[in-house]
């Protein structure tokens, strides 16, 4: 097989068009919003929003409301009972955000289990990229579309929440303001990648570009570039992968991210293991050269 | 006397039911340098929440430049320096783009950057000599640069108070010496500067007064009486003398 027909098989079918529409967009608007997760320490926030978001999805099924606005509410609530956990008992944050988020997410899978559905809800948890509908699509699109907006503007203003809170109250702004917005824009982007790969694998994608891109620059400008094209990649060739190979495409797409890493951790010229002393090795060589 | 730029009134924080501030009043004004001391948990930090605006007081007010403090705040009177350990040096930021958060209150929504507030960050940058670095990481400088690297981004956002949280912690004597310079350049020309500091020693070098805080004032007066064994020994308990009590 040539590799153009490699590349183009796949696409003559509309499923892999619609799914790979769904996780590239999934895995870009996953990877901006991950720059600031792991910068500010949020990765387990964000696994704790991305799975509390089920019962809201499951209940806005029922009540034929859009997914976003149950997934929204829902992240907010996990998120108020995480604080009220930790701030009014001994229990440890970690351990707050572990049992509201389980709790949560057992809600979620007892409610699939009583909800008459004509679509398994079970999807929702481990994602059904091959199943994704046009309409499915498009919501995708608007929601992801607007998240990305919504994250571009306001770049500036969300770094500086997570570089140095008490600065923007020094200036007037409103860092609580700024940090629901975060986390509503991460529930937002959890419904977006519920499609593409599940709500269990959804945190992949929510922490692995953002750390990947850290590890190969100083700016965080350059940070919003390489996450995104970084995972749309991952996106790509997960599916072809999973097409070829005939495995789960979820799963596949989260691997190829988590090889990637694994070869930026190694050989980043700058950060990896390898990488530091290979070029700490180069540098040696020309010295001795001159 | 000119309008202070900084005033508290009978201002009391608690956390919970810890009490950390207990009834402050400060009159600060323009143009000086006020040195803050006190023990870990007196409230120093407390009191710089409460100017910044993170904490809102259960009595009593605060007023900035004559103003009310958020109005103040907007305009972009308070330039704030953190402590080193309060930062993430590893953060992907530049020294110019610290720099240029200081003009975040000045732009439009999506805070893009003018040719004015790039002039203002390169003169700032410029100010506290540190042009040849601006393109550096934040961590890459040493701990002298680092505190610079702040204080130019309180004078690009154009602040007239300045705060800053333990400067001299982990800097050495040649950069507290630039600091210090620096610090008195900023005085000279109207701001006023409110700095917290171990450093007792450096204490009249620096500041045209002290302030003495035990979650609540116990002294505002010159360095040299401020710094009186009598006076520092209802700060920190007894037997403590100038040299020693940092």
């Amino acid at each position: 097989m040539n590799p153009l027909d490699f590349l183009l098989e796949p696409l003559s079918y509309d499923f892999m068009v619609r799914a790979l529409a769904t996780s590239v967009t999934a895995a870009i608007v996953c990877a901006v919003l991950s720059c600031w997760l792991v910068l500010i320490g949020w990765s387990l926030m964000g696994d704790a929003v991305s799975h509390a978001v089920l019962p809201g999805v499951v209940l806005a099924y029922v009540v034929g409301a859009p997914f976003a606005l149950g997934a929204v509410i829902f992240g907010f609530l996990a998120v108020a009972l995480i604080g009220i956990v930790r701030n009014t008992s001994r229990i440890k944050e970690d351990a707050a955000i572990g049992i509201v988020f389980t709790t949560l997410f057992a809600l979620g899978i007892v409610l699939i289990s009583v909800t008459p559905s004509q679509t398994d809800l079970n999807h929702i948890i481990f994602g059904n990229l091959l199943g994704v509908s046009w309409a499915d699509l498009a919501q995708v699109l608007i929601l992801g579309a607007i998240t990305l907006t919504i994250l571009l503007v306001k770049r500036r203003d969300f770094t500086l929440y997570a570089f140095d809170a008490t600065h923007a109250h020094a200036i007037g702004l409103n860092p609580k303001v700024l940090g629901a917005a975060l986390l509503g824009l991460l529930a937002l982007t959890a419904v977006v990648a519920l499609q593409a790969v599940g709500v269990v694998l959804v945190v992949a994608l929510l922490i692995i570009p953002g750390a990947t891109a850290y590890l190969l620059t100083d700016r965080f400008s350059r940070m919003l570039v390489i996450a995104p094209v970084m995972s749309a990649l991952a996106a790509v060739t997960g599916l072809y992968l999973s097409y070829y190979l005939d495995t789960a495409s979820g799963g596949m797409i989260v691997l190829v991210e988590g090889c990637i890493f694994a070869l930026v951790y190694l050989f980043s010229p700058t950060q990896g293991v390898i990488g530091k002393r290979l070029g700490a090795m180069k540098r040696q060589r020309m010295l001795a050269a001159q | 006397m000119s309008v202070p730029a900084i005033d508290v009134r009978n201002v009391t924080v608690h956390y919970g039911d810890v009490l950390a501030l207990d009834n402050v009043s400060l009159s600060l004004a323009p143009g000086r340098i006020y040195g803050l001391i006190g023990m870990n948990g007196s409230g120093k930090s407390t009191l710089f929440k409460t100017i910044t605006g993170m904490l809102r007081p259960d009595h009593g007010t605060v007023t900035l430049a004559g103003r009310q403090p958020a109005l103040a705040r907007k305009a972009g009177a308070v330039g704030y320096v953190p402590q080193s350990e309060d930062v993430d040096w590893a953060f992907p930021l530049s020294v110019r783009d610290v720099v240029m958060m200081g003009r975040y209150g000045h732009m439009g929504f999506s805070r893009r950057p003018k040719a004015a507030d790039k002039a203002a960050v390169a003169e700032a940058l410029e100010r506290v000599e540190l042009t040849d670095l601006a393109d550096r990481q934040i961590g890459q400088l040493s701990g002298g640069q680092k505190k610079r690297a702040f204080v130019a981004r309180g004078i690009a956002q154009g602040a007239t108070i300045l705060l800053l949280d333990e400067p001299f912690a982990g800097v050495d004597k040649r950069s507290e010496g630039t600091i210090t310079t620096l610090l008195r350049e900023l005085a000279a020309e109207g701001a006023t500067v409110l700095v917290s500091t171990h450093d007792l020693n450096a204490l009249p070098k620096l500041a045209d007064e002290a302030i003495l805080l035990m979650r609540t004032v116990l002294l505002q007066s010159t360095p040299a009486e401020v710094l009186k064994p009598e006076n520092l020994a209802r700060a920190f308990g007894l037997d403590v003398t100038a040299g020693d009590a940092a």
